[in-house]
């Protein structure tokens, strides 16, 4: 066998940095990044982390009870961007039911695990969708109610 | 690898490291022992605290070995403020020093003591004429660091020397990140009291100095044996210190040409980062600054996700404050100059150093340029 000549903790290798290969990943190409359009959106979500200043926004467009198209932009550190990004790749094409119940346990789980310290970014975009859907309920009701 | 994080450390210097390695071999010594190896060993220390105090301009007796800048501030803050309890109980310093120097202010105010923080001006100089009025006839101590760590802008030690010594005052500098790499003389400083860091002069961790000034009053923070004069207690890390002094000994023969040569190569990656990368900002760019430092605001994107962005790309950076990493709370010294919070997050320190050639720096403003457009296609704000 070759011997492994790279050392655990040198820099460029997966060691040396506290993230797993697919959380790099979604952080260099992360899925679904931009925004959708008026027309498109069912629902939008906005939500900030208080504690470390991250922000995250979130599109959804939805059909046949379903969520068809889903788009993100987030502010914020490494974890955040890739969660984001993980988080609409579980709600795509899942119907409103199955994208109430993504947790934020879910998200890490696709990443591969996420930094201890790290964790709470893993909520922002569970949050966001959350909030997507609800917006999606309130503009659902304003509709049914208006003349 | 580029490394652009001189201000968090440095690479040993080849012949700092030979210089350790003959005196772990060779001198392994006690310096305190009473016979012909411990002799040897305290020849040997008392060489490497006669090339310090030469290279830098003081009494060898004057330089009190320790073991981190982190320590050496310790020693001056509560040394002082131990020897001079009777006769105050007022601490000045400023709100942009390091965690060192802040964080053992926290504690002597949990002890009882006064600590005024005077503030920065948004060029993150602080603000002398603050400064000058906080002191009162019960001001036993001012602290102010030569030049910040995060930024690199020089405050002006000289002057409030002036001023503390026209009121008896002791004056402690925290020049960890000027010891070796500005051409100054200790004692055109002015201080009693000046800390200096063995790693970050291409030296080795474990081995720091205060240098205290004659006549300064100093009480020990650490009880044991008689060891510097009493004042650190402990048997001497003797190869680190002769490390430390062969680095201070290389690092100021060079500083003059060293300084200019960093400056030019700060100034082409300022220009060029500006005409590369639209709406950046230099932090303190209007200030003097130690030459090897520039801080950067790339506003609406976070300063973490750039670092991993250049990382990936076989470039190291920072953000501000090494200690601070893990801690989501953003620089307190770019919050202290005004900037929003989100601009804090979004700011990198970048500082240069020995290695550093003119090719590193347009790649790295390549690499800057690619990952800031990437991460503003994402970001929200």
């Amino acid at each position: 066998m070759e011997r492994e000549t790279k050392t655990e903790g040198e820099p460029g290798h997966g060691p040396a940095l506290p993230y797993t290969k697919a959380l790099l990943e979604h952080f260099v190409n992360p899925r679904n990044v931009g925004e959708l359009s008026e027309e498109e959106t069912d629902g939008f979500g906005l939500v900030g982390d208080p504690g470390c200043g991250d922000q995250m926004k979130l599109w959804i467009s939805v059909s046949d009870e379903r969520i068809q198209k889903i788009a993100f932009k987030s502010f914020g550190c490494p974890g955040a961007i890739a969660t984001s990004s993980a988080l609409t790749t579980l709600a795509e094409g899942r119907t409103l039911g199955e994208a109430r119940r993504i947790t934020d346990d879910d998200v890490i789980q696709l990443l591969g695990g996420i930094p201890e310290h790290k964790r709470h970014c893993s909520l922002l975009g569970v949050r966001a969708l959350q909030a997507a859907l609800e917006d999606r309920e309130k503009r659902l009701q304003q509709k049914a109610t208006r003349p | 690898m580029i490394y652009l994080d001189h201000n968090a450390t440095t690479p040993l210097h080849p012949q700092v490291l030979e210089a350790m390695a003959t005196c772990l071999r060779e001198h392994w010594g006690n310096p305190s022992s009473p016979h012909s190896l411990g002799n040897q060993a305290r020849l040997v220390m008392q060489r490497a605290r006669e090339r310090i105090a030469e290279s830098l301009g003081c009494g060898p007796s004057e330089v009190v070995f320790c073991s981190s800048g982190t320590e050496a501030d310790n020693l001056a803050l509560r040394g002082v403020a131990r020897a001079l309890r009777a006769r105050g109980d007022h601490i000045v310093t400023t709100a942009i020093e390091h965690h060192a120097v802040l964080h053992t202010c926290d504690a002597l105010e949990e002890e009882g003591f006064r600590i005024t923080r005077v503030p920065v001006d948004p060029q993150g100089v602080v603000d002398i004429e603050a400064l000058h009025r906080s002191l009162t006839d019960q001001t036993i101590l001012i602290s102010v660091m030569h030049a910040n760590n995060e930024t690199g802008v020089l405050q002006p030690v000289e002057e409030i020397a002036g001023m503390a010594a026209r009121r008896g005052i002791p004056f402690h500098v925290d020049a960890v990140q000027t010891a070796g790499r500005l051409p100054f003389r200790l004692r055109d400083l002015g201080a009693g009291l000046v800390s200096l860091s063995g790693h970050k002069l291409y030296g080795p961790r474990g081995a720091a100095a205060l240098i205290v000034r004659e006549g300064t009053p100093l009480q020990p923070i650490l009880t044991g044996g008689s060891h510097e004069r009493g004042l650190r207690a402990g048997t001497e890390n003797l190869a680190g210190l002769v490390g430390l002094a062969k680095a201070v000994e290389l690092a100021v023969q060079d500083a003059a040409q060293e300084s200019r040569r960093l400056e030019g190569l700060r100034d082409h990656l300022e220009e060029r980062l500006v005409s590369a990368i639209p709406g950046i900002r230099l932090n303190g760019a209007q200030a003097r600054r130690v030459p090897n430092t520039s801080n950067v605001t790339f506003p609406g994107v976070d300063g973490e996700s750039i670092i991993l962005g250049l990382d990936l790309a076989g470039i190291c950076v920072s953000t501000g404050s090494a200690c601070s990493t893990g801690e989501p709370e953003p620089s307190h010294v770019l919050r202290e100059m005004g900037l929003s919070r989100r601009d804090a997050q979004g700011s990198l320190r970048l500082s240069l150093g020995r290695s550093t050639r003119q090719e590193d720096l347009d790649l790295t403003v390549q690499a800057l340029a690619d990952t800031v457009a990437r991460l503003r296609r994402i970001t929200s704000v």
